[in-house]
């Protein structure tokens, strides 16, 4: 603890400020007042202006480093004047090293890559309060500091160190103003007091305190309600491990203690030293002139340096001389001793000299183990020294770390002096300062060594980023009638044909296996059509294993290619927790839990739809039923998309009218969405534009002539290209709605959709009520994307408008054509039911990930009314055109 | 007065329009709240050739401002720039100018 503690602790209050006479707020006034004028001028100063002042400021720095020193040891009668000197210098230069090639006006750092920009913002007027132990070097290091950052700075020094401050400030502001500083930056309350002190922290124009000082001055300042550095008291302990270069280590030592008579509040207060080295080190010491105190005269130190009322030490020890200490309580020590070491055998109020002392007296632990030794130096920590600084003496990096770890304090200094290392910029790299930020367990805001950027606001300029995007979709696509003979072109020892019992009942899982390569071993493994089960997949794994497949050619609809998809991510990584995987995410590349790249096995997945539509031939993603928990897990990753995909028409030559219109308007639905989506990119909107096209041109024929073998083709094709552009740019709010409505009711996915879309179309092409952040976009284009999806898909119009409005009409007259009914009321569901499970609906949708890449964001009261537009049919599509 | 001899002294009242020059601002200013407290009502000072305002100028501004709100005169600062503006504002004294560019 600093001297300054003494008068400081007496906790002043702000109503203290109202003792203040009329006449000496007047006076702080006009210091702040010319503080702030001053303050405001400075915002105008170009870098090159406050870099010439900062240097003459420097240079007036060194060369009255000794007037300075003289003055302050003169004044407060505390520390060595030569060291002072070394304090007052390394304020100024080292400072000065420091900060001279910095930026600290507008433009200070810049980062391209990010597309971010940080530019400096003075603070304005700092009320500063300097300690009696360091004051001029305090000073000189603020001054300049606050000059580099275009602050003002009003003073208010200990008051019995206030004079040789006032000298410093008045230097520093003679200087500063001469190479152009404005007018009135620096000034220094004179006869400085404590009311001044709660008065000018309560200041309406002092914008930030920087109080350095004891716990009293750091405690009013952050208590005043402004923004503040507090920087106060320590206690060091240091662990002198059996490994240390003991030679160096107490040399060091006595360095630091004896420095400035041991003011700097960051010296060594108690060494914690290993048995094995304990009796040569105090030989050490006892050689390079400490003086080693003995039970009795350890007594003596206790009862008369540290205030047995309080625990603190006596502001009378605070800076003096060892051999003045000795001779003031009357020990006999050498004429030249340097310091008094005396053994301490515990931490505490029993164990006075375990605190903080400004002074060369240090205390020694013997520690019989490394344990012992680190639990000594944490109590000698949180014995006030919290925050502040540490050092250790070690060349075993294992046990420094350790400390590290265990010790808390801003500054951890390895095998140097700790005053002077934890200045900074002498023994090492720290940032030079004079003001130690001890975190949180010092009171402070920080654990920094205070420079430059404590004193600027550093506003950080952040341009739009375009993220990285992706178009990923399988290695290769064969296409057209009979390309299942392209299965021969991958070789294989062993494959798994998974497939339905329908479609091998027809033959097409034969056709397959007669394309497999030659001399593959070839197993066919018939699953249910339908979503798959946990129990179904985990007992086609084991299939899969038994046959050591490293080839798994699915043969089926969404359902079938979904399971091989599972399968294949099981077989090959058994450790895989499904549950796991399909947790939530809202950006791809940033999701929690990432799918397994380690593998046990290897499998190719070959994927044929039998279908037109769900097009996960080419996606990556798989439902899976968990009938046990009754959930719903939907996977996706693109570790999942097939590796291969065959689009081969002549096995979907016999698909049902009612199924290629389901999927077709799937695939429509795929594609629509895709196209206006946020994750749209030119990638995505060329294959959700071709699909657009194909699906108007085509879908109709195929469902009303089932054997046109061009437009079943182009179908299957548009229902691939279509997933190729929803795998990269995901789908939309149709879908969310559809899984919720489908899930309730038990109506396919087609008709679900088909259901919905006229609806979420005008939905979409509407001025959105919330539009949704997205940094892919440049502000909303859905109804002008559905307009060139709208000449994609030859509807005809002029505007937008008309052209939208067009593109809805011909997806009515489409879903008319194929006979899907339009509201929910054809479809046999009463009002009453749909009305009870609309909430649910609603909620279902909105927790469905489908909407994240909506161009429009849903609100649930919108989700509401589009599920009562289902309900009303063609009305409810006319009644969204019009808002 | 008739109607024309009223805009006519009113003309003369807000004819005065003073370019500031850097070196001599606070000079400026004074002149400019001498020539208020005759019978200007309104006073453009033009600051288009100012980079920046020191301690000395924003004490004559202050003033200047005192001088026109006691004589409900108005001053006009025309081509500030914003870091002269930034200055002004933290002095809290762009309320008691009008500003033009």
């Amino acid at each position: 603890m600093a001297v300054t503690d003494a008068v400081e602790e007496r906790a002043p209050s702000p109503s203290v400020s109202d003792s203040l006479s009329a006449d000496r707020i007047t006076y702080l006034d006009g210091l702040v007042s010319q503080a702030k004028a001053a303050a405001a001028v400075f915002t105008q100063y170009t870098q090159q202006d406050v870099d010439r002042i900062v240097k003459a400021m420097v240079l007036a720095g060194l060369e009255n480093a000794a007037h300075l020193a003289q003055f302050a040891v003169k004044e407060t009668r505390l520390g060595v004047m030569e060291d002072k000197v070394i304090k007052n210098m390394v304020a100024s230069e080292f400072v000065y090293d420091y900060v001279k090639d910095k930026r600290t006006v507008g433009v200070i750092r810049e980062y391209p890559e990010r597309n971010l920009m940080e530019i400096a913002e003075p603070i304005g007027v700092l009320f500063s309060i300097t300690p009696i132990t360091n004051p001029t070097s305090t000073v000189l290091f603020k001054c300049i500091v606050a000059i580099k950052t275009r602050n003002a700075v009003v003073f208010a020094p200990h008051p019995r160190a206030w004079r040789c401050c006032a000298e410093a400030v008045r230097i520093m502001h003679q200087t500063a103003v001469k190479h152009g500083a404005p007018e009135g930056v620096f000034s220094c309350v004179e006869f400085p007091t404590i009311p001044d002190n709660v008065y000018l922290m309560h200041h309406k124009d002092v914008a930030m305190i920087d109080a350095t000082g004891g716990p009293g001055a750091v405690k009013a300042a952050y208590s005043s309600g402004k923004p503040a550095l507090g920087v106060g008291a320590g206690n060091t302990p240091v662990y002198l491990e059996k490994s240390a270069d003991l030679d160096a280590a107490i040399v060091d030592i006595i360095i630091s203690k004896t420095f400035d008579n041991g003011t700097i509040c960051a010296s060594e207060q108690t060494v914690v030293i290993d048995d094995e080295i304990f009796d040569a080190a105090i030989r050490k010491f006892e050689e390079l002139g400490a003086h080693i105190c003995n039970e009795k005269e350890t007594k003596v130190l206790e009862s008369t340096v540290i205030d047995p009322q309080t625990g603190f030490m006596q502001p009378m020890a605070v800076g003096q001389r060892a051999v003045d200490i000795a001779q003031f309580i009357g020990l006999k020590v050498k004429p030249n001793t340097k310091l008094l070491i005396a053994e301490i055998h515990g931490v505490g109020r029993e164990h006075p000299l375990s605190v903080e002392k400004l002074f060369p007296v240090l205390a020694v632990y013997r520690a019989k183990s490394v344990d012992e030794a680190l639990q000594v130096c944490v109590d000698v920590n949180h014995a006030g020294g919290l925050g502040h600084t540490a050092v250790i003496f070690s060349r075993n990096d294992e046990v420094v770390r350790k400390y590290g770890v265990a010790i808390n304090t801003g500054r951890i200094i390895v095998n140097s002096p700790g005053s002077i290392g934890a200045l900074g910029a002498v023994y090492n790299d720290l940032v030079p300062t004079f003001s130690f930020g001890c975190g949180t367990g010092g009171g402070n805001s920080t654990t920094d060594n205070v420079n430059i950027y404590h004193y600027l606001n550093i506003k950080r300029l952040a341009r739009r980023t375009q993220n990285h995007m992706w178009f990923r979709i399988p290695n290769q696509i064969y296409f057209n009638m009979n390309a299942v003979e392209n299965v021969r072109r991958f070789p294989s020892q062993s494959t798994v044909v998974v497939t339905s019992a329908m479609l091998e009942q027809m033959g097409h899982a034969e056709i397959v296996r007669r394309h497999v390569a030659p001399g593959a071993h070839i197993h066919v493994l018939v699953i249910p059509d339908a979503e798959p089960e946990v129990k179904v997949i985990a007992r086609a794994v084991e299939t899969l294993v038994a046959h050591k497949a490293d080839q798994i050619v699915a043969l089926g609809g969404g359902s079938v290619i979904d399971a091989a998809k599972i399968m294949k991510l099981q077989y090959e990584s058994p450790q895989a927790d499904l549950q796991e995987l399909a947790a939530p995410f809202l950006d791809l590349r940033k999701r929690v839990v990432e799918f397994p790249t380690q593998k046990a096995n290897t499998a190719r997945l070959v994927a044929i739809p039998t279908t037109s539509g769900t097009g996960s031939e080419v996606t990556p993603f798989a439902v899976l039923t968990d009938k046990a928990s009754g959930r719903k897990v939907t996977l996706a990753d693109y570790s999942l998309t097939p590796e291969v995909a065959i689009v081969d028409p002549q096995f979907v030559m016999t698909m049902p009218k009612g199924l290629t219109a389901d999927t077709g308007i799937d695939c429509l639905t795929h594609a629509l969405e895709a196209g206006v989506s946020n994750y749209a990119s030119p990638y995505t909107d060329s294959n959700a534009m071709q699909a657009t096209q194909m699906v108007f041109k085509y879908l109709l024929k195929a469902y009303q002539n089932p054997q046109d073998e061009e437009a079943r083709s182009m179908m299957h094709n548009a229902a691939t290209i279509a997933a190729m552009a929803f795998s990269n740019a995901s789908v939309g709010v149709n879908h969310a709605l559809a899984h919720a409505f489908g899930a309730r009711f038990g109506v396919p996915h087609g008709r679900a959709n088909a259901l919905l879309l006229p609806h979420t179309m005008a939905y979409n092409a509407a001025v959105p009520a919330k539009f949704m952040p997205s940094p892919y976009t440049q502000g909303y284009v859905a109804h002008k994307k559905y307009a060139a999806l709208a000449d994609m898909a030859g509807v005809g119009g002029e505007t937008v408008e008309e052209k939208v409005q067009r593109l809805i009409a011909a997806t009515e007259r489409l879903l008319d054509d194929l006979g899907f009914p339009r509201s929910t009321a054809e479809m046999g569901i009463s009002k009453e039911e749909f009305e009870k499970a609309i909430p649910d609906m609603a909620k279902a949708a909105f927790e469905d990930p489908s909407w994240r890449s909506n161009p429009r964001m849903p609100l649930m009261s919108e989700l509401v009314e589009l599920f009562r537009k289902a309900y009303q049919g063609r009305n409810g599509v006319k009644a969204e055109l019009k808002q | 007065m008739n109607v024309a001899a009223d805009k006519a002294a009113c003309a003369r009242k807000t004819a005065l329009v003073l370019n500031v020059d850097e070196a001599r601002m606070v000079s400026a200013l004074k002149e400019a709240g001498d020539k208020l407290n005759g019978v200007a009502s309104e006073a453009v000072l033009d600051f288009s050739a100012v980079r920046r305002v020191d301690a000395g100028t924003l004490r004559a501004m202050a003033e200047l401002a005192g001088v026109a709100e006691a004589r409900a005169a108005t001053i006009v600062l025309r081509g500030v720039n914003v870091q002269v503006y930034k200055v002004l504002k933290l002095m809290k004294l762009t309320e008691r100018f009008l500003f033009v560019n």
